[in-house]
């Protein structure tokens, strides 16, 4: 037996280090710390613990820009998930989170396991998931294994969840040649727990048990949260023995076991092992509570023979959580992990070391203090370069090459602006019986609270997720601050009160001080929305490096709204009602920067985006909202991808009831008019439009006649009209073409 | 008033979605009964296997559900007459363990399939379905990578010369067509009825169609057709 870990060869250590993504400097550090040089154990502990992946040494310096509080904010970030107080004693559990290279790699697992890996951070603190949604980016589907990627992604997804018993009820799809080669998969998770009972990871108690469940450690995933750290190359292929394998059967058994100990008062911290697996896990439980710990590897449950310390710290196998129970309450926790046929295993126990110290066969494999782990993690304030503001285009200056109905014609079949039945049709949304609004029905989708409805309530949360990557690729900025508006818009849309928001920061390689730009500035609009709005940010992820030989990804800052209705029977959907009368709510000034038309129709990608104005989204937004509280609106969609006209088709789409649209006002040419991209706008289906036009009057709230629903057509001014079910065709029939050739 | 039992598997998950419905319909919980139970409660009324994914799907839907111990007492519950309602992954537990005949096979079109579907009531003289019209046609949403009803030409006969099945994929209006009939089932059945008319297996969730707030109550008579049988019982 000795008492200290072997240290590799210098010189060997040095190379590994390089291989392991660790900078010269960052091992430097690490030789600093330890004084000597590392085991190959320690050496792989530092590298996964200092990677972009679990650092987040690259943003730390710009997310903290981000307000993150709220008189309803329970827990901001820094947990492993958000949570807020959604009323009656609940709050809301939530978090979104990428998993972009590993489902490049391999779309199925990747994406499954993207899932399940959300899923754990939501019920590791107590709270059982309610509602699944994503935010997924794909590249061109002609591009090169792209069909596979997207039929492998939503395979994924839906294997999951549907598997889990959670239904997935919302999400968002874009595609863009930018993501050609590193498509972006985010998965959210939200779940309700009861506001007095939550779960965090801060572990405690000298001597307390470090206590293993879930399924077994294998050698999958090791490195995985380094090769999140990194660009992407020719050879990515070969990477696919670092991702990991999803068992969703294992994950609802241990839902179900957590939810039952968590009803006792055994567990005194607890944490899900994913990225960099039990390491992360074990360092930061007791890093939180400024603790030591002390594991003894040849008691993890393994389903490999012969791994090594190295493997086991840093498998990311899935299903899998570190818990610290009070003394004396192993059995009954064994009981119950047993019961559901998990494995439970004690494999440690804190210590006063302030040291994480990891035994195998008998030697000492590891031997680290924790708080440098922590306070000397590398922390990098790279450099900037601001994204060149792009020139606004003057409507009048762009021709309408093909006319208002053709156009509408082709927007609606676009991928981006197409029916996505065809992906949701694979996700169960309904499991659970909550689903109140789903996939398709309203602008958030809308899940009621089961432990309100058994107290006689009927409280409901709104949720959604958003951003337009082109508009912040144009001006990152204004496209964050679009992103969080927009979430807060799509909430508002149904009746629900945005309550926080989760952030999933995908881009590039931040080493590139254009991308670094990009970074600083979508943060600065996004934080600037959040105050505005009251939308705080509570939980996020970050992802970086998404590149292909050197090629970024449009920047994406994913947001993930949260809100709450108070009664589910207020919220309203899109279809639009026959005989409904169409008001406008917000300004429209015709503008084409960055839209949709003038890339799918003039066919140019440019023009500074439309700009949020976030007193006015404010100010329309409430007003809506107490509308639809009021009880007088009966259908609303927010105008946002593709514009107004896009805007009723859509909501015409839904029922099968066309429209009569009124003449626009004069002074903007009509293609700007249906197709600007204006923001903070929403489309109001009402019974009478008289009494809300002289609200929005009096509340100084833009608001204009639209027309009314009627019939089978959109009948637009002048006599021209197309139908509802040519609409339709066109819309629903793009993603089966493209995805089945059907 | 009606006492009911759900069978929990590992990997259930419709439970919570039964038990509303239940609830709803009947005015009474229904008991929540674990697998590894090798005898049922007295006094039930009727035994529910949910929805889910028992065992992760693993092997085949249901097969591994339908030998666990508790599958036995439920054999034996319907033996003695008890009644049994399956649905989705429930409805392959029993065709699995021999209570329904037939098999559910993977959907057609190789895809999970979560979306509307309508169905004809084909008889409403039974426990499950007296609160329905005969050739009543109603809306419910479909769930299932595995749906696509499969038995051989003679069982299937024998099926529909005892008029055994139950409900039938059809459009809105009440037509069998290929395009209503999405997971490809043989002759668009969708639900099934053992000859004592108190075993049914289907597919598609009526449990989530009983909530005016949620997706409407098209699936509540289901419900309160169980109830009424059993209201004085």
């Amino acid at each position: 037996m000795t008492d200290s870990p072997t240290p590799l060869d210098p010189s060997r250590a040095k190379r590994l280090a390089a291989e392991y993504g660790l900078k010269p400097e960052e091992y430097d550090r690490v030789l600093a710390i330890l004084g000597r040089t590392p085991s190959l154990t320690e050496l792989g502990l530092f590298s996964v613990m200092w990677s972009e992946h679990c650092s987040y040494k690259s943003s730390r310096v710009w997310l903290r820009e981000l307000p993150t509080k709220a008189p309803w904010v329970i827990q901001g970030p820094g947990e492993n998930a958000g949570v807020i107080d959604i009323g009656e004693g609940l709050a809301a559990v939530f978090k979104m989170e990428s998993h972009n290279h590993p489902s490049f790699i391999e779309p199925y697992q990747g994406a499954a396991t993207g899932v399940g890996g959300i899923l754990r951070d939501v019920f590791t603190m107590g709270a059982r998931p309610i509602a699944n949604l994503n935010a997924l980016r794909f590249g061109m589907p002609d591009a090169p294994r792209m069909k596979q990627v997207i039929d492998g992604v939503v395979r994924g997804i839906g294997g999951y969840g549907n598997c889990v018993g959670v239904p997935t009820v919302g999400g968002e799809v874009d595609f863009h040649p930018a993501y050609n080669g590193n498509p972006l998969v985010n998965a959210m998770t939200v779940g309700i727990a009861r506001a007095d009972r939550i779960f965090y990871a801060k572990a405690t108690g000298t001597g307390n048990p470090v206590v293993y469940v879930g399924s077994k450690t294998g050698r999958d995933g090791i490195h995985g949260a380094t090769m999140a750290s990194a660009e992407f190359s020719a050879d990515s292929e070969e990477k696919r023995p670092t991702v990991q394998i999803g068992d969703p059967f294992a994950e609802k058994l241990l839902i179900e076991a957590c939810m039952e100990l968590m009803a006792t008062d055994a567990i005194v911290a607890i944490q899900d092992m994913g990225a960099a697996g039990l390491t992360s896990s074990s360092v930061e439980m007791a890093g939180k509570g400024g603790m030591g710990i002390e594991l003894v590897l040849d008691d993890v449950p393994q389903r490999e023979a012969g791994m090594s310390a190295y493997e086991m710290m840093l498998s990311e196998s899935q299903e899998r959580m570190l818990m610290v129970l009070k003394p004396g309450r192993e059995a009954e926790a064994e009981r119950i992990f047993r019961k559901w046929e998990l494995d439970f295993a004690v494999i440690g126990h804190l210590t006063d070391t302030g040291r994480i110290v990891v035994r195998h066969k008998g030697a000492i494999e590891a031997d680290i203090p924790l708080a440098p782990l922590e306070s000397e993690a590398p922390l990098y304030r790279r450099p900037t370069a601001e994204t060149p503001k792009q020139p606004v285009l003057e409507a009048n200056a762009i021709p309408d090459p093909l006319g208002i109905e053709a156009a509408l014609l082709r927007l609606v079949a676009c991928p981006d602006l197409c029916s996505r039945r065809w992906i949701w049709d694979q996700y169960d949304s309904m499991v659970g019986g909550q689903t109140a609004k789903r996939p398709g029905a309203a602008d958030a989708a809308v899940v009621r609270i089961e432990e309100s409805q058994e107290k006689g309530g009927a409280r409901a949360l709104a949720l959604t997720t958003d951003c337009t990557p082109r508009y912040c690729l144009a001006d990152p900025e204004e496209g964050g601050r679009q992103a969080v508006a927009e979430a807060w818009r799509n909430i508002t849309a149904v009746g629900g009160q945005p309550l926080a928001i989760t952030d999933n920061m995908n881009f590039g390689n931040p080493e590139k001080p254009e991308i670094m730009g990009q970074f600083a500035s979508a943060v600065r609009g996004m934080a600037a929305a959040c105050l505005a709005l009251d939308f705080p940010v509570v939980s996020g992820n970050v992802s970086l490096y998404n590149e292909t030989e050197g090629r970024a990804i449009l920047p994406t800052p994913a947001i993930g709204g949260v809100g709450v209705l108070e009664d589910v029977g207020q919220a309203v959907g899109l279809a639009l009602p026959p005989g409904a009368e169409l008001v406008l709510i917000g300004e429209t000034r015709g503008w084409l920067g960055q839209s949709l038309w003038l890339r799918e129709i003039a066919g140019r990608e440019e023009g500074a985006p439309p700009p949020v104005d976030l007193a006015a989204e404010r100010r329309n937004g409430d007003f809506v909202r107490a509308q639809i509280l009021a009880g007088a609106v009966r259908a609303c969609h927010d105008a946002s991808d593709g514009g107004l006209l896009v805007t009723v088709a859509e909501m015409a789409m839904a029922s099968g009831v066309g429209a009569s649209l009124l003449p626009p006002p004069g002074g903007i040419p009509a293609h700007a008019f249906w197709f600007g991209e204006d923001q903070s706008r929403y489309l109001l289906a009402l019974a009478d439009a008289a009494p809300l036009l002289e609200a929005a009057r009096a509340a100084g709230v833009p608001a204009m006649r639209l027309g009314k629903a009627a019939g089978g057509d959109l009948v637009l001014p002048g006599g021209r009209s197309i139908s509802v079910s040519s609409l339709r065709a066109a819309h629903e029939a793009t993603l089966p073409a493209l995805m089945e050739g059907r | 008033m009606m006492r009911a039992g759900i069978i929990l598997f590992p990997g259930t998950n419709r439970e919570r979605d039964m038990a509303l419905a239940l609830a709803r319909a009947a005015g009474r919980k229904p008991a929540m009964l674990w697998h590894g139970e090798a005898d049922l409660p007295a006094g039930l009324d009727l035994v529910v296997l949910a929805g889910g994914f028992s065992y992760g799907d693993y092997l085949r839907c249901g097969a591994m559900a339908a030998q666990s111990p508790v599958m036995r007492a439920v054999r034996e519950f319907a033996g003695r007459g008890g009644h049994v309602l399956g649905v989705c992954n429930g409805f392959q537990i029993l065709c699995e363990a021999g209570m329904l005949p037939g098999a559910l096979l993977q959907n057609a079109p190789l895809r999970f399939l979560s979306m509307d579907c309508h169905m004809r009531v084909e008889r409403s003289d039974t426990p499950f379905t007296n609160r329905f019209q005969r050739g009543q046609v109603f809306r419910s949403t479909m769930a299932h990578g595995d749906g696509n009803y499969f038995a051989d030409a003679a069982t299937l006969d024998r099926l529909e010369g005892e008029n055994l099945v139950a409900l039938r994929y059809t459009t809105p209006e009440g037509e069998v067509t290929e395009a209503a009939n999405r997971n490809g089932s043989a002759r668009s059945i969708a639900g099934i009825l053992s000859p004592n008319l108190r075993v049914l297996g289907l597919m598609p969730h009526p449990e989530n169609q009983v909530d005016p707030a949620i997706d409407g109550t098209s699936g509540l008579p289901l419900f309160e057709s169980l109830a009424a049988s059993f209201a004085t019982a």
